[in-house]
Protein backbone atom coordinates (compact mmCIF):
# COMPACT_ATOMS: atom_id res chain seq x y z
CA UNK A 1 0.00 0.00 0.00
CA UNK A 2 2.67 2.12 0.98
CA UNK A 3 5.16 1.47 -1.83
CA UNK A 4 2.34 2.66 -3.63
CA UNK A 5 1.35 5.39 -2.76
CA UNK A 6 4.98 6.59 -3.38
CA UNK A 7 4.79 5.61 -7.07
CA UNK A 8 1.91 7.63 -6.60
CA UNK A 9 3.46 10.64 -5.30
CA UNK A 10 7.12 10.18 -7.86
CA UNK A 11 4.62 9.95 -10.77
CA UNK A 12 2.77 13.45 -9.96
CA UNK A 13 6.04 14.88 -9.94
CA UNK A 14 7.51 14.03 -12.91
CA UNK A 15 4.52 14.60 -14.09
CA UNK A 16 4.11 18.27 -13.01
CA UNK A 17 7.48 19.16 -13.64
CA UNK A 18 7.04 17.62 -17.53
CA UNK A 19 3.95 20.32 -17.30
CA UNK A 20 5.79 23.38 -16.36
CA UNK A 21 8.63 22.32 -18.72
CA UNK A 22 5.83 22.74 -21.64
CA UNK A 23 4.65 25.87 -19.77
CA UNK A 24 7.51 27.54 -19.73
CA UNK A 25 8.08 26.97 -23.40
CA UNK A 26 5.23 27.92 -24.75
CA UNK A 27 5.38 30.80 -22.43
CA UNK A 28 8.57 31.51 -24.13
CA UNK A 29 6.81 31.62 -27.22
CA UNK A 30 3.76 33.10 -27.33
CA UNK A 31 5.33 36.23 -24.77
CA UNK A 32 8.00 36.42 -28.09
CA UNK A 33 4.88 36.55 -30.30
CA UNK A 34 2.72 39.02 -28.29
CA UNK A 35 5.72 41.37 -28.11
CA UNK A 36 6.13 41.30 -31.87
CA UNK A 37 2.86 41.88 -32.73
CA UNK A 38 2.51 44.75 -29.59
CA UNK A 39 5.87 46.49 -31.01
CA UNK A 40 4.80 45.76 -34.64
CA UNK A 41 1.11 45.58 -35.54
CA UNK A 42 0.62 48.91 -35.40
CA UNK A 43 3.39 50.08 -38.25
CA UNK A 44 2.13 46.75 -40.62
CA UNK A 45 0.27 47.75 -42.87
CA UNK A 46 -0.81 47.15 -46.88
CA UNK A 47 1.87 50.04 -48.04
CA UNK A 48 4.48 48.79 -45.55
CA UNK A 49 4.39 45.72 -47.24
CA UNK A 50 4.23 47.81 -51.21
CA UNK A 51 6.45 50.71 -50.59
CA UNK A 52 10.43 50.33 -50.34
CA UNK A 53 12.06 51.89 -47.76
CA UNK A 54 13.47 55.76 -47.67
CA UNK A 55 15.70 57.03 -45.33
CA UNK A 56 17.50 53.47 -44.24
CA UNK A 57 14.23 52.31 -42.92
CA UNK A 58 12.69 54.57 -40.49
CA UNK A 59 10.20 55.17 -43.41
CA UNK A 60 8.44 53.85 -46.39
CA UNK A 61 8.17 49.64 -46.26
CA UNK A 62 10.48 46.29 -47.08
CA UNK A 63 9.15 45.73 -50.80
CA UNK A 64 12.40 45.79 -52.24
CA UNK A 65 13.36 43.46 -49.18
CA UNK A 66 11.01 40.96 -49.75
CA UNK A 67 11.81 40.98 -53.45
CA UNK A 68 15.46 40.63 -52.35
CA UNK A 69 14.81 37.70 -49.79
CA UNK A 70 12.79 35.82 -52.61
CA UNK A 71 15.02 36.19 -54.95
CA UNK A 72 18.16 34.81 -52.62
CA UNK A 73 15.58 32.18 -51.36
CA UNK A 74 15.03 31.01 -55.26
CA UNK A 75 18.74 31.31 -55.85
CA UNK A 76 19.18 29.05 -53.23
CA UNK A 77 17.13 26.75 -53.69
CA UNK A 78 17.98 25.98 -57.68
CA UNK A 79 20.90 25.64 -56.48
CA UNK A 80 20.89 23.07 -53.32
CA UNK A 81 17.43 21.15 -54.04
CA UNK A 82 18.42 19.41 -57.14
CA UNK A 83 22.15 18.61 -55.94
CA UNK A 84 21.13 17.81 -52.46
CA UNK A 85 17.91 15.39 -53.48
CA UNK A 86 20.49 13.74 -56.03
CA UNK A 87 23.13 12.93 -53.33
CA UNK A 88 19.89 11.43 -51.42
CA UNK A 89 18.75 9.60 -54.12
CA UNK A 90 22.46 8.04 -54.55
CA UNK A 91 22.91 7.71 -50.92
CA UNK A 92 19.97 6.40 -49.92
CA UNK A 93 19.36 3.67 -53.37
CA UNK A 94 22.71 3.06 -54.99
CA UNK A 95 25.30 3.46 -52.42
CA UNK A 96 25.34 0.24 -49.88
CA UNK A 97 24.61 2.03 -46.53
CA UNK A 98 28.45 0.65 -44.85
CA UNK A 99 30.20 1.66 -48.06
CA UNK A 100 33.05 4.21 -47.46
CA UNK A 101 32.15 6.04 -49.73
CA UNK A 102 28.70 6.30 -48.21
CA UNK A 103 30.37 6.90 -44.37
CA UNK A 104 32.81 10.04 -45.93
CA UNK A 105 30.13 11.68 -47.50
CA UNK A 106 27.39 11.08 -44.31
CA UNK A 107 30.29 12.54 -42.25
CA UNK A 108 30.98 15.53 -44.31
CA UNK A 109 27.57 16.74 -44.34
CA UNK A 110 27.12 15.98 -40.58
CA UNK A 111 30.19 18.37 -40.09
CA UNK A 112 29.12 20.64 -42.75
CA UNK A 113 25.35 21.14 -40.64
CA UNK A 114 27.27 22.15 -37.65
CA UNK A 115 29.47 24.45 -39.16
CA UNK A 116 28.39 28.07 -37.50
CA UNK A 117 26.72 30.29 -40.28
CA UNK A 118 29.16 33.13 -39.71
CA UNK A 119 31.78 30.96 -41.19
CA UNK A 120 29.38 30.01 -44.12
CA UNK A 121 29.59 33.98 -44.41
CA UNK A 122 33.46 33.75 -44.70
CA UNK A 123 33.58 31.39 -46.98
CA UNK A 124 30.93 33.03 -49.25
CA UNK A 125 32.66 36.20 -49.19
CA UNK A 126 35.68 34.31 -50.25
CA UNK A 127 34.87 32.44 -52.92
CA UNK A 128 31.76 33.58 -54.51
CA UNK A 129 32.34 37.32 -54.09
CA UNK A 130 35.91 37.36 -54.21
CA UNK A 131 37.13 34.41 -56.26
CA UNK A 132 34.37 33.95 -58.42
CA UNK A 133 34.09 37.67 -58.74
CA UNK A 134 30.28 37.83 -57.88
CA UNK A 135 30.86 41.01 -55.57
CA UNK A 136 28.33 40.96 -52.69
CA UNK A 137 24.95 39.85 -54.91
CA UNK A 138 22.07 37.80 -54.89
CA UNK A 139 24.29 35.44 -56.41
CA UNK A 140 26.22 34.85 -54.12
CA UNK A 141 24.14 35.44 -51.32
CA UNK A 142 22.10 32.88 -52.46
CA UNK A 143 25.17 30.28 -53.60
CA UNK A 144 26.61 30.44 -49.95
CA UNK A 145 22.60 29.59 -48.26
CA UNK A 146 22.54 27.19 -50.98
CA UNK A 147 26.03 25.48 -49.23
CA UNK A 148 24.16 25.49 -46.12
CA UNK A 149 21.27 24.06 -47.17
CA UNK A 150 22.49 21.36 -48.91
CA UNK A 151 23.43 19.02 -45.44
CA UNK A 152 20.00 19.20 -43.72
CA UNK A 153 18.26 18.92 -47.94
CA UNK A 154 20.47 15.82 -48.36
CA UNK A 155 20.01 14.28 -44.64
CA UNK A 156 15.92 14.84 -44.88
CA UNK A 157 15.89 13.24 -48.20
CA UNK A 158 17.54 10.51 -47.22
CA UNK A 159 15.43 9.64 -44.65
CA UNK A 160 12.50 10.57 -46.35
CA UNK A 161 13.76 7.77 -48.89
CA UNK A 162 14.96 5.32 -46.96
CA UNK A 163 11.46 5.17 -44.84
CA UNK A 164 9.89 3.87 -48.22
CA UNK A 165 9.55 0.40 -47.01
CA UNK A 166 12.02 -2.30 -49.11
CA UNK A 167 9.42 -4.60 -50.56
CA UNK A 168 8.56 -1.69 -53.05
CA UNK A 169 12.15 -1.92 -53.81
CA UNK A 170 12.21 -5.70 -53.92
CA UNK A 171 8.38 -5.78 -55.36
CA UNK A 172 9.64 -3.98 -58.40
CA UNK A 173 12.90 -5.91 -59.19
CA UNK A 174 11.13 -9.42 -58.98
CA UNK A 175 8.89 -8.11 -61.91
CA UNK A 176 11.69 -7.10 -63.65
CA UNK A 177 11.47 -3.39 -63.38
CA UNK A 178 14.51 -1.57 -63.06
CA UNK A 179 15.72 0.75 -60.27
CA UNK A 180 14.99 3.76 -62.35
CA UNK A 181 11.73 2.77 -63.20
CA UNK A 182 11.32 1.74 -59.58
CA UNK A 183 12.73 5.10 -58.06
CA UNK A 184 10.43 7.40 -60.68
CA UNK A 185 6.69 5.64 -60.22
CA UNK A 186 7.13 3.83 -56.75
CA UNK A 187 10.16 5.51 -54.39
CA UNK A 188 10.23 8.82 -55.13
CA UNK A 189 6.22 9.48 -54.86
CA UNK A 190 6.71 7.59 -51.59
CA UNK A 191 8.80 9.68 -50.57
CA UNK A 192 7.39 12.95 -51.47
CA UNK A 193 5.70 13.98 -48.35
CA UNK A 194 9.20 13.87 -46.55
CA UNK A 195 10.69 15.56 -49.59
CA UNK A 196 9.00 18.48 -49.28
CA UNK A 197 8.83 18.73 -45.16
CA UNK A 198 11.95 18.67 -45.76
CA UNK A 199 12.14 21.42 -48.46
CA UNK A 200 9.80 23.87 -46.09
CA UNK A 201 12.37 23.59 -43.28
CA UNK A 202 15.17 24.15 -45.77
CA UNK A 203 13.53 27.60 -46.80
CA UNK A 204 12.41 28.25 -42.97
CA UNK A 205 16.03 27.86 -41.67
CA UNK A 206 17.42 30.16 -45.24
CA UNK A 207 14.25 32.72 -44.67
CA UNK A 208 16.10 33.56 -40.77
CA UNK A 209 19.18 33.11 -42.30
CA UNK A 210 21.72 36.43 -41.61
CA UNK A 211 25.11 36.04 -40.90
CA UNK A 212 25.68 34.10 -44.22
CA UNK A 213 24.06 36.93 -45.92
CA UNK A 214 26.37 39.94 -44.23
CA UNK A 215 29.48 39.65 -46.36
CA UNK A 216 27.33 37.98 -49.43
CA UNK A 217 24.54 39.61 -50.40
CA UNK A 218 25.48 42.71 -48.82
CA UNK A 219 22.91 45.41 -47.22
CA UNK A 220 22.08 47.70 -50.24
CA UNK A 221 17.88 48.40 -49.53
CA UNK A 222 17.17 49.19 -53.10
CA UNK A 223 14.89 46.94 -55.20
CA UNK A 224 17.39 44.68 -57.02
CA UNK A 225 17.71 44.99 -60.70
CA UNK A 226 19.69 41.91 -61.38
CA UNK A 227 20.94 38.93 -59.67
CA UNK A 228 23.93 40.52 -59.45
CA UNK A 229 22.84 43.74 -57.22
CA UNK A 230 22.97 43.29 -54.16
CA UNK A 231 20.08 42.89 -52.01
CA UNK A 232 18.64 42.97 -48.59
CA UNK A 233 17.22 40.05 -47.01
CA UNK A 234 14.40 40.40 -44.26
CA UNK A 235 16.41 38.75 -41.56
CA UNK A 236 19.31 41.10 -42.59
CA UNK A 237 16.97 44.55 -42.47
CA UNK A 238 15.67 43.63 -39.06
CA UNK A 239 19.65 43.46 -37.93
CA UNK A 240 20.27 46.32 -39.34
CA UNK A 241 16.85 48.26 -38.25
CA UNK A 242 17.39 47.35 -34.54
CA UNK A 243 21.34 47.89 -34.55
CA UNK A 244 22.52 50.36 -37.03
CA UNK A 245 19.79 52.82 -37.30
CA UNK A 246 18.32 55.17 -34.45
CA UNK A 247 14.23 55.56 -34.32
CA UNK A 248 14.28 52.44 -36.57
CA UNK A 249 12.50 50.40 -33.82
CA UNK A 250 9.19 50.60 -35.06
CA UNK A 251 9.89 49.28 -38.59
CA UNK A 252 12.40 46.57 -37.33
CA UNK A 253 9.33 45.44 -34.85
CA UNK A 254 7.04 45.12 -38.25
CA UNK A 255 9.57 43.15 -40.12
CA UNK A 256 9.87 41.21 -37.88
CA UNK A 257 6.59 40.14 -37.68
CA UNK A 258 6.00 39.41 -41.26
CA UNK A 259 9.45 37.24 -40.59
CA UNK A 260 7.97 35.06 -37.90
CA UNK A 261 4.68 35.01 -39.59
CA UNK A 262 6.11 33.75 -42.67
CA UNK A 263 8.12 31.21 -40.71
CA UNK A 264 5.20 30.16 -38.65
CA UNK A 265 3.18 29.38 -41.82
CA UNK A 266 6.18 27.69 -43.18
CA UNK A 267 6.15 25.47 -40.06
CA UNK A 268 1.96 24.47 -40.11
CA UNK A 269 2.67 23.54 -43.58
CA UNK A 270 5.53 21.08 -42.99
CA UNK A 271 3.88 19.87 -39.94
CA UNK A 272 1.38 19.34 -41.95
CA UNK A 273 3.08 17.25 -44.29
CA UNK A 274 4.88 15.17 -41.44
CA UNK A 275 1.62 14.59 -39.90
CA UNK A 276 -0.09 13.37 -43.18
CA UNK A 277 2.90 10.93 -43.67
CA UNK A 278 2.34 9.44 -40.42
CA UNK A 279 -1.29 8.71 -41.00
CA UNK A 280 -0.96 7.69 -43.89
CA UNK A 281 1.67 5.05 -42.54
CA UNK A 282 -0.82 4.12 -39.91
CA UNK A 283 -3.23 3.68 -42.15
CA UNK A 284 -1.52 1.55 -44.23
CA UNK B 1 23.94 -38.47 -46.97
CA UNK B 2 23.98 -39.84 -50.81
CA UNK B 3 26.98 -38.67 -52.28
CA UNK B 4 25.55 -39.17 -55.53
CA UNK B 5 24.70 -35.47 -57.09
CA UNK B 6 21.93 -37.44 -59.03
CA UNK B 7 20.83 -38.96 -56.17
CA UNK B 8 18.01 -36.51 -55.81
CA UNK B 9 16.59 -36.78 -58.93
CA UNK B 10 14.44 -39.52 -59.89
CA UNK B 11 14.27 -39.21 -63.59
CA UNK B 12 11.82 -40.04 -66.22
CA UNK B 13 8.27 -41.06 -64.71
CA UNK B 14 5.20 -42.96 -65.62
CA UNK B 15 1.85 -41.42 -64.02
CA UNK B 16 -0.03 -39.58 -66.12
CA UNK B 17 -0.17 -35.90 -66.89
CA UNK B 18 0.84 -33.07 -66.16
CA UNK B 19 4.22 -34.19 -65.76
CA UNK B 20 4.17 -37.35 -67.88
CA UNK B 21 7.77 -36.83 -69.13
CA UNK B 22 9.42 -34.69 -66.61
CA UNK B 23 11.67 -31.97 -68.22
CA UNK B 24 14.16 -30.39 -66.28
CA UNK B 25 13.41 -26.59 -66.82
CA UNK B 26 15.30 -25.49 -63.70
CA UNK B 27 18.42 -27.57 -63.22
CA UNK B 28 20.66 -26.64 -59.44
CA UNK B 29 24.04 -27.91 -59.54
CA UNK B 30 26.16 -27.87 -56.35
CA UNK B 31 24.44 -24.31 -54.59
CA UNK B 32 26.26 -22.99 -52.03
CA UNK B 33 25.04 -19.80 -50.46
CA UNK B 34 26.74 -17.77 -47.50
CA UNK B 35 25.59 -14.67 -45.99
CA UNK B 36 29.06 -12.63 -45.55
CA UNK B 37 30.52 -15.38 -43.96
CA UNK B 38 27.79 -17.79 -42.64
CA UNK B 39 26.75 -20.13 -45.02
CA UNK B 40 23.12 -20.76 -45.30
CA UNK B 41 23.01 -23.63 -48.11
CA UNK B 42 25.54 -26.08 -48.38
CA UNK B 43 25.78 -27.86 -52.15
CA UNK B 44 22.49 -28.62 -53.20
CA UNK B 45 21.77 -29.92 -56.37
CA UNK B 46 17.61 -30.28 -57.58
CA UNK B 47 15.35 -30.34 -60.51
CA UNK B 48 12.86 -28.64 -60.98
CA UNK B 49 10.36 -30.05 -63.69
CA UNK B 50 8.49 -28.01 -66.04
CA UNK B 51 4.79 -27.58 -65.39
CA UNK B 52 4.64 -29.11 -62.18
CA UNK B 53 4.26 -27.84 -58.72
CA UNK B 54 7.81 -28.24 -56.39
CA UNK B 55 7.38 -28.07 -52.58
CA UNK B 56 10.08 -26.81 -50.92
CA UNK B 57 9.43 -27.94 -46.86
CA UNK B 58 11.76 -28.12 -43.80
CA UNK B 59 11.79 -26.44 -40.28
CA UNK B 60 12.40 -22.46 -40.29
CA UNK B 61 15.85 -21.39 -41.60
CA UNK B 62 16.85 -24.04 -43.26
CA UNK B 63 17.40 -21.90 -46.54
CA UNK B 64 14.04 -21.93 -48.24
CA UNK B 65 13.40 -18.44 -48.93
CA UNK B 66 17.40 -18.40 -50.28
CA UNK B 67 17.08 -21.00 -52.21
CA UNK B 68 14.05 -19.75 -53.69
CA UNK B 69 16.02 -16.23 -54.06
CA UNK B 70 18.76 -17.70 -55.78
CA UNK B 71 16.58 -18.96 -58.76
CA UNK B 72 15.65 -15.29 -59.76
CA UNK B 73 18.85 -13.46 -58.68
CA UNK B 74 17.19 -11.52 -56.16
CA UNK B 75 20.15 -12.75 -53.65
CA UNK B 76 21.68 -9.82 -55.52
CA UNK B 77 20.22 -7.36 -53.94
CA UNK B 78 20.76 -8.73 -50.84
CA UNK B 79 24.40 -7.01 -49.64
CA UNK B 80 26.94 -9.54 -48.30
CA UNK B 81 25.34 -12.53 -50.14
CA UNK B 82 27.66 -14.76 -52.25
CA UNK B 83 26.82 -17.82 -53.84
CA UNK B 84 28.68 -20.68 -55.73
CA UNK B 85 27.59 -23.22 -57.78
CA UNK B 86 25.27 -23.06 -60.68
CA UNK B 87 21.47 -22.24 -61.87
CA UNK B 88 20.42 -22.90 -65.01
CA UNK B 89 16.95 -21.97 -66.47
CA UNK B 90 16.68 -23.80 -69.56
CA UNK B 91 19.96 -24.95 -70.05
CA UNK B 92 21.31 -21.14 -69.57
CA UNK B 93 23.07 -20.38 -66.63
CA UNK B 94 21.91 -17.56 -64.95
CA UNK B 95 25.45 -16.28 -63.74
CA UNK B 96 26.25 -16.51 -66.93
CA UNK B 97 27.39 -12.18 -67.50
CA UNK B 98 25.48 -11.69 -70.65
CA UNK B 99 22.39 -13.05 -68.88
CA UNK B 100 19.89 -10.08 -68.57
CA UNK B 101 18.83 -10.26 -64.88
CA UNK B 102 15.54 -8.03 -65.94
CA UNK B 103 14.17 -10.30 -68.97
CA UNK B 104 15.48 -13.46 -66.35
CA UNK B 105 12.94 -12.08 -63.64
CA UNK B 106 10.39 -11.67 -66.20
CA UNK B 107 10.28 -14.94 -66.97
CA UNK B 108 10.34 -15.99 -63.31
CA UNK B 109 7.28 -14.27 -61.67
CA UNK B 110 8.19 -14.50 -57.46
CA UNK B 111 5.11 -14.39 -54.84
CA UNK B 112 6.40 -12.84 -51.57
CA UNK B 113 5.81 -14.51 -47.92
CA UNK B 114 4.10 -10.88 -46.81
CA UNK B 115 1.70 -9.63 -49.84
CA UNK B 116 3.53 -6.36 -51.16
CA UNK B 117 1.27 -4.72 -53.88
CA UNK B 118 2.60 -1.56 -54.89
CA UNK B 119 0.90 1.57 -52.59
CA UNK B 120 -1.40 2.01 -56.05
CA UNK B 121 -4.34 1.78 -57.46
CA UNK B 122 -5.57 -1.91 -58.08
CA UNK B 123 -5.14 -1.07 -61.63
CA UNK B 124 -1.94 0.67 -61.76
CA UNK B 125 -0.16 -2.18 -59.99
CA UNK B 126 -1.44 -4.82 -63.10
CA UNK B 127 -0.40 -1.96 -64.93
CA UNK B 128 2.60 -0.18 -64.15
CA UNK B 129 5.14 -3.55 -64.84
CA UNK B 130 3.10 -4.22 -68.30
CA UNK B 131 3.71 -0.94 -69.26
CA UNK B 132 7.50 -0.81 -68.44
CA UNK B 133 7.61 -4.15 -70.28
CA UNK B 134 6.48 -2.86 -73.44
CA UNK B 135 2.51 -3.27 -73.31
CA UNK B 136 1.48 0.15 -73.58
CA UNK B 137 -1.52 -0.51 -75.99
CA UNK B 138 -4.42 0.48 -73.43
CA UNK B 139 -6.97 -2.02 -74.58
CA UNK B 140 -4.40 -4.50 -74.35
CA UNK B 141 -3.68 -3.72 -70.04
CA UNK B 142 -7.22 -3.93 -69.45
CA UNK B 143 -7.68 -6.91 -70.75
CA UNK B 144 -4.74 -8.69 -69.32
CA UNK B 145 -5.43 -6.86 -66.27
CA UNK B 146 -9.40 -8.46 -66.40
CA UNK B 147 -8.04 -11.51 -67.47
CA UNK B 148 -5.60 -12.54 -64.35
CA UNK B 149 -7.87 -11.08 -61.76
CA UNK B 150 -10.20 -13.51 -62.75
CA UNK B 151 -7.34 -16.16 -63.01
CA UNK B 152 -7.08 -15.46 -59.21
CA UNK B 153 -10.70 -15.35 -58.27
CA UNK B 154 -10.22 -11.18 -57.47
CA UNK B 155 -12.15 -10.09 -60.69
CA UNK B 156 -16.04 -10.33 -59.13
CA UNK B 157 -14.39 -8.72 -55.64
CA UNK B 158 -12.97 -5.57 -57.03
CA UNK B 159 -14.43 -5.06 -60.44
CA UNK B 160 -15.92 -1.87 -59.69
CA UNK B 161 -13.10 -0.32 -57.69
CA UNK B 162 -9.98 -0.81 -59.88
CA UNK B 163 -9.06 2.79 -59.30
CA UNK B 164 -9.39 2.50 -55.51
CA UNK B 165 -5.82 2.13 -53.50
CA UNK B 166 -4.28 -1.76 -53.44
CA UNK B 167 -3.70 -0.99 -49.92
CA UNK B 168 -7.22 -0.88 -48.70
CA UNK B 169 -8.03 -4.61 -49.84
CA UNK B 170 -7.75 -7.21 -46.96
CA UNK B 171 -4.56 -9.36 -46.93
CA UNK B 172 -5.64 -12.04 -48.56
CA UNK B 173 -6.67 -10.11 -51.27
CA UNK B 174 -3.42 -8.05 -51.90
CA UNK B 175 -1.86 -11.46 -51.87
CA UNK B 176 -4.13 -12.47 -54.89
CA UNK B 177 -3.22 -9.48 -56.58
CA UNK B 178 0.34 -9.82 -55.84
CA UNK B 179 -0.24 -13.02 -57.59
CA UNK B 180 -1.78 -11.62 -60.51
CA UNK B 181 0.39 -9.16 -60.99
CA UNK B 182 3.41 -11.71 -61.33
CA UNK B 183 0.66 -13.53 -63.51
CA UNK B 184 -0.01 -10.72 -65.83
CA UNK B 185 3.77 -10.63 -67.16
CA UNK B 186 3.21 -14.13 -68.03
CA UNK B 187 6.25 -15.93 -66.85
CA UNK B 188 7.20 -19.31 -67.40
CA UNK B 189 7.91 -20.24 -64.02
CA UNK B 190 6.65 -18.84 -60.66
CA UNK B 191 8.31 -18.96 -57.52
CA UNK B 192 5.97 -18.57 -54.43
CA UNK B 193 7.35 -18.11 -50.62
CA UNK B 194 4.58 -19.38 -48.35
CA UNK B 195 2.07 -17.06 -50.08
CA UNK B 196 -0.50 -18.96 -47.40
CA UNK B 197 1.01 -17.88 -44.29
CA UNK B 198 -0.44 -14.34 -43.67
CA UNK B 199 -3.53 -15.91 -44.49
CA UNK B 200 -6.94 -17.11 -42.70
CA UNK B 201 -7.63 -20.49 -43.89
CA UNK B 202 -10.52 -19.21 -46.00
CA UNK B 203 -8.42 -16.67 -48.02
CA UNK B 204 -5.60 -19.70 -47.81
CA UNK B 205 -7.66 -22.05 -49.43
CA UNK B 206 -8.39 -19.77 -52.12
CA UNK B 207 -5.07 -19.29 -53.19
CA UNK B 208 -4.17 -23.03 -52.79
CA UNK B 209 -7.18 -23.82 -55.35
CA UNK B 210 -5.51 -20.80 -57.30
CA UNK B 211 -2.19 -22.54 -57.14
CA UNK B 212 -3.58 -25.94 -57.95
CA UNK B 213 -5.97 -24.59 -61.24
CA UNK B 214 -2.08 -23.02 -62.30
CA UNK B 215 -0.71 -26.68 -62.72
CA UNK B 216 0.51 -27.76 -66.24
CA UNK B 217 -0.06 -23.86 -67.56
CA UNK B 218 2.87 -22.65 -65.28
CA UNK B 219 6.12 -24.15 -63.32
CA UNK B 220 5.68 -23.76 -59.89
CA UNK B 221 7.76 -23.80 -56.75
CA UNK B 222 6.35 -23.29 -53.54
CA UNK B 223 7.75 -23.07 -50.24
CA UNK B 224 5.26 -24.11 -47.47
CA UNK B 225 5.01 -24.89 -43.65
CA UNK B 226 1.65 -26.66 -44.06
CA UNK B 227 2.85 -30.31 -45.19
CA UNK B 228 -0.98 -31.25 -45.53
CA UNK B 229 -1.29 -27.88 -48.33
CA UNK B 230 2.35 -29.39 -49.70
CA UNK B 231 0.89 -32.90 -49.64
CA UNK B 232 -2.52 -32.01 -51.44
CA UNK B 233 -1.31 -29.67 -54.54
CA UNK B 234 2.62 -30.80 -55.23
CA UNK B 235 3.78 -33.60 -57.82
CA UNK B 236 7.54 -32.99 -56.04
CA UNK B 237 8.76 -32.29 -52.45
CA UNK B 238 12.13 -31.39 -51.40
CA UNK B 239 12.56 -31.48 -48.08
CA UNK B 240 15.68 -29.39 -46.04
CA UNK B 241 17.40 -29.31 -43.30
CA UNK B 242 20.26 -27.82 -41.15
CA UNK B 243 22.90 -29.57 -40.65
CA UNK B 244 26.60 -27.87 -39.43
CA UNK B 245 24.55 -24.46 -39.41
CA UNK B 246 23.98 -25.07 -42.96
CA UNK B 247 20.81 -25.57 -45.07
CA UNK B 248 21.14 -29.12 -47.18
CA UNK B 249 19.17 -30.77 -49.59
CA UNK B 250 17.87 -34.31 -47.61
CA UNK B 251 15.52 -35.53 -50.20
CA UNK B 252 13.72 -34.76 -53.24
CA UNK B 253 11.25 -36.63 -55.22
CA UNK B 254 7.57 -37.00 -55.99
CA UNK B 255 5.82 -35.97 -53.51
CA UNK B 256 3.97 -38.80 -52.60
CA UNK B 257 7.13 -40.88 -52.04
CA UNK B 258 8.26 -38.09 -49.90
CA UNK B 259 5.19 -38.39 -47.53
CA UNK B 260 4.86 -42.20 -48.02
CA UNK B 261 7.49 -43.57 -48.36
CA UNK B 262 10.71 -41.65 -47.52
CA UNK B 263 14.30 -42.80 -48.06
CA UNK B 264 15.58 -40.94 -45.22
CA UNK B 265 14.50 -40.95 -41.96
CA UNK B 266 14.90 -37.19 -40.99
CA UNK B 267 12.48 -36.81 -43.24
CA UNK B 268 10.37 -39.31 -42.32
CA UNK B 269 10.55 -37.59 -38.73
CA UNK B 270 9.48 -34.49 -40.13
CA UNK B 271 6.80 -35.12 -42.56
CA UNK B 272 5.38 -37.45 -39.53
CA UNK B 273 5.43 -34.39 -37.23
CA UNK B 274 7.91 -35.88 -35.16
CA UNK B 275 10.48 -33.38 -35.52
CA UNK B 276 11.00 -29.58 -36.73
N1 LIG C 1 19.46 -11.11 -45.46
C1 LIG C 1 20.10 -12.01 -44.68
N2 LIG C 1 21.27 -11.67 -44.09
C2 LIG C 1 21.92 -12.56 -43.31
N3 LIG C 1 21.48 -13.80 -43.05
C3 LIG C 1 20.33 -14.19 -43.60
C4 LIG C 1 19.58 -13.33 -44.44
N4 LIG C 1 18.47 -13.98 -44.86
C5 LIG C 1 18.54 -15.20 -44.29
N5 LIG C 1 19.65 -15.34 -43.55
C6 LIG C 1 20.05 -16.55 -42.82
O1 LIG C 1 20.09 -17.63 -43.71
C7 LIG C 1 19.49 -18.77 -43.14
C8 LIG C 1 18.38 -19.27 -44.04
O2 LIG C 1 17.35 -18.31 -44.08
P1 LIG C 1 16.06 -18.44 -44.98
O3 LIG C 1 15.30 -17.20 -44.89
O4 LIG C 1 16.46 -18.89 -46.34
O5 LIG C 1 15.28 -19.62 -44.23
P2 LIG C 1 13.84 -20.18 -44.50
O6 LIG C 1 13.99 -21.63 -44.71
O7 LIG C 1 13.16 -19.41 -45.57
O8 LIG C 1 13.14 -19.95 -43.10
P3 LIG C 1 11.60 -19.64 -42.81
O9 LIG C 1 10.88 -20.93 -42.96
O10 LIG C 1 11.60 -19.17 -41.40
O11 LIG C 1 11.15 -18.59 -43.77
C9 LIG C 1 19.01 -18.38 -41.76
O12 LIG C 1 19.94 -18.88 -40.82
C10 LIG C 1 19.04 -16.87 -41.75
O13 LIG C 1 19.47 -16.41 -40.50
MG1 LIG D 1 11.43 -18.09 -45.57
Amino acid sequence: MLLRAKQQIRDGVIQGLIYLAVLLVSLVFFWMLFDLAHGGAAHLSWQFLTESPIDAGRAGGIASILVSTALILLVALTASVPLAWATAVLLAEFVPAESAFGKIVRFSLYVLAGVPSIVFGLFGNAFFSIYLELGFSILSGGLTLACMLLPILTSTAEAGLRAVPDTYRSSAAALGLSRTVALTHLILPAAAPTLAAGLLIGIGRALAETAALLFTSGYVDRMPGSLLDSGRALALHIFDLSMNVPGGDNPAYASALVLVSLLLCINILAMKLAYGLQRKKIMT
Amino acid sequence: MNDDPNAFTLGPLQAGPPCCEPQPVIQVRNLSLRYNRQAALDNVSLDIYKGCITALIGPSGCGKTSFLSAINRMTDLIPGCSIDGRILVDNQDIHHPQCDVQALRRRIGMVFQKPAPFPLSIRRNIALPLNEHGTTQKTEVTAITETVLRDVGLWDEVCDRLDVSALSLSGGQQQRLCIARALALNPEILLMDEPCSALDPIASGVVEDLICSLQGRYTIVIVTHNLAQARRIANYAAFFWVKDQAGQLVEFGRCRHIFESPRDELTAAYVNGARG
